[in-house]
């Protein structure tokens, strides 16, 4: 009778969730570097504005256009501003217009999908129509295109960003929403009298989930290269306001007069962001579909 | 062929129409009253209204519509606000600059991107692999305007091997006789080797540019795909009838592995374009991507407007042209058509 008490409870979700992750963390050292970047920079989105030496806005004309010292590690812009401080509290905002946009299409272009894979019919065709104009554009002009009509506003950017992502995920939430249909638990639920929008809402969407959010993580690094694309071109967040884009693009007029710091750090900030949400997406497409595995 | 392309030329009408239908809404969403937009700030009601008489603004969405269509069938993309000038005409005379350093980028990167992608295939895990994972992966995080400041940096300010990023030619310099647009084309038709060799120093760093940043799809896919292709049957029977690894490697399994690279050719071009408009900012290229940018800077949006579907045009032509070339590479493509 003692050998009921000690064979292993059957894990719940996330504990095994959480055993497969530490695996591949384990198994995979460049996940696991990519995961601490990424707590870095969320503790840098959170706590940014409460840890840096220096008033981002605050400029101190004696001081401008220092080269890196151990007062200002990243140097001092034009107007004496610390650069240091102003990445870091950037990452506020370019982190906020990344998670947003990927938010937001996430829910358009997840739902639209999964609706037209489900139902097919008019929805899908409507569905894949909008997707396919979308995809007809090169999707920076098309991004460049819709602020300029929406108005030069931060919140334009999110909106423009999530437009031009969604085509991407409403295919994907549609194909695997449209192999899921006559899956056999979809036909038993509906055998058991469930309606369409309840074997939608409890029997597909928690499946084709995972699979949305590893696209995600995939495309979170391509929407901050597209939000900082905007704002490097003038769109969307105005000077003085901290944002890497608008920081390497005011650094750029001292590129060829040699003061590199100031659109160099800014630059690098995003570089690294974009490279951990890419190795993240990996990483994470590697923990739920080791068969993908490049 | 000829049916393949007819087929393909009748699948793109509807991306046409969509386009058409999408550019026209943008400028139907314009924050506000677009005729008090069109009408500048300083306008009188009564001037308002007679600008809106004129856009026909006071007609229904869908005759706006087809006053919209007739006017593009016409070429008449609308006057920039800021220029006074045609949209049309500008949009021509920038376009070969644009053209000119997209393609040269391209052809750089493809240049390097192949062969890469093939070493990588042919020697797994060697260090040619790793050069082309790391490249792959870098590519795709490069801000595309960093770089290019960087190269700036680095070879015009601490080497002094490139000329300054200010645009086509040096101020020195005049323009080769325009017949092509494309300076470089220009200058060796006109024989003036002095043109071409100043022309082709402007492009380098931003076409370098463009190259780095459309490198890492193509590498990544011409790995992938030679990789495929080398471990299938028919390339290890070449192998066993004792063909040479050249005629192997190039000419048996290149020719099948092209075919999904041609497929990425479409996304790249998709990335190119819009990468182009960042590169021309950085490099003051007087192309048509600096020529929005400076429109929506100033919320003159006819322009924006005429940019958005240039761009689009050329995009869904140059798609055409990708399948195309893909029908061209794979026979089976035209036997189905």
């Amino acid at each position: 009778m003692t050998d009921i008490a000690t064979t292993p409870r059957p894990e719940g979700g996330f504990t095994a969730l959480f055993r497969h992750a530490r695996y591949v963390v384990g198994e995979n050292p460049v996940t696991g570097f990519a995961f601490a970047l990424f707590v870095l920079i969320v503790l840098a989105a959170v706590f940014g504005p409460h840890i840096v030496p220096y008033d981002p806005l605050a400029s101190d004309t004696a001081e401008a256009l220092r080269p890196p010292n151990a007062h200002h590690w990243f140097g001092t812009d034009q107007l004496g501003r610390d650069v240091f401080s102003r990445v870091v509290v950037a990452t506020r905002l370019d982190f906020f217009i990344a998670v947003a946009s990927v938010a937001l299409v996430f829910l358009m272009g997840g739902l639209a999908g999964v609706a037209a894979g489900f139902f097919g019919g008019w929805t899908d065709r409507i569905v894949s129509r909008v997707a396919d104009t979308i995809m007809a554009f090169p999707l920076f002009v098309l991004a460049m295109g819709i602020v300029a009509a929406l108005g030069n506003t931060v919140q334009n950017i999110v909106i423009a960003t999530a437009i031009v992502n969604f085509p991407l995920y409403a295919r994907i939430a549609r194909a695997e929403a449209n192999i899921r249909r006559d899956a056999g638990f979809v036909e038993a639920a509906r055998l058991s009298g469930n309606s369409d929008w309840r074997i939608l809402t409890f029997q597909i969407l928690p499946n084709v989930f995972p699979i949305l959010v590893v696209q995600v993580s995939l495309t979170m690094g391509y929407a901050i290269l597209n939000a900082a694309g905007l704002s490097f071109i003038g769109l969307g967040v105005r000077p003085p306001t901290p944002e890497w884009g608008i920081m390497v693009a005011e650094g750029s007029a001292f590129m060829v007069s040699g003061e590199w710091w100031n659109a160099f750090f800014p630059g690098a900030a995003l570089m690294i962001a974009v490279f951990c949400f890419n190795l993240l997406g990996d990483g994470l497409r590697d923990m739920v579909d080791p068969r993908r595995r490049t | 062929m000829l049916p393949m392309i007819l087929k393909r030329l009748a699948m793109a009408i509807p991306s046409l129409i969509g386009v058409v239908i999408v550019t026209f809404l943008l400028t139907r969403a314009l924050p506000g009253d677009p005729a008090a937009y069109f009408a500048g700030p300083a306008a009188t009601p009564q001037a308002i209204q007679e600008v809106r008489v004129k856009l026909g603004l006071d007609k229904p969405l869908i005759v706006q519509f087809g006053r919209y269509v007739v006017d593009l069938v016409h070429g008449n993309l609308g006057t920039s606000l800021t220029t006074g000038q045609p949209v049309l005409t500008e949009l021509r005379n920038r376009l070969p600059a644009s053209a000119e350093l997209t393609l040269l980028g391209l052809i750089v990167s493809i240049v390097i991107a192949v062969p890469l992608g093939i070493l990588a295939a042919t020697k797994p895990n060697s260090l040619v692999d790793h050069a082309c994972r790391i490249v792959a992966t870098a590519g795709v995080s490069l801000p595309v305007f960093f770089t290019g400041l960087i190269l700036v940096y680095v070879f015009y300010y601490l080497l002094g091997w490139a000329p300054a990023p200010l645009g086509r030619l040096d101020v020195f310099v005049s323009p080769p006789p325009q017949l092509t647009g494309f300076y470089l084309i220009d200058s060796l038709i006109a024989r003036d080797p002095e043109t071409f060799m100043a022309s082709l120093k402007q492009l380098i760093l931003p076409a370098l540019t463009l190259a780095i940043f459309s490198l890492a799809p193509i590498a990544r896919m011409t790995r992938a795909a030679m990789l495929a292709v080398l471990s299938s049957d028919f390339v290890r029977t070449a192998r066993a009838s004792g063909l040479s690894a050249y005629t192997v490697i190039i000419i048996y399994a290149f020719r099948n592995a092209m075919l999904p690279v041609i497929t990425t050719l479409s996304m790249v071009f998709s990335f190119l374009l819009g990468a182009n408009v960042l590169v021309e900012k950085v490099f003051a290229w007087p192309g048509i991507g600096s020529y929005a940018v400076e429109a929506l800077l100033a919320s003159d949006f006819a322009p924006v407007q005429g940019f958005v579907l240039t761009m689009a045009v050329l995009y869904v032509a140059l798609n055409l042209l990708i399948d195309v070339l893909y029908g061209i590479v794979d026979p089976r493509v035209r036997l189905e058509a």
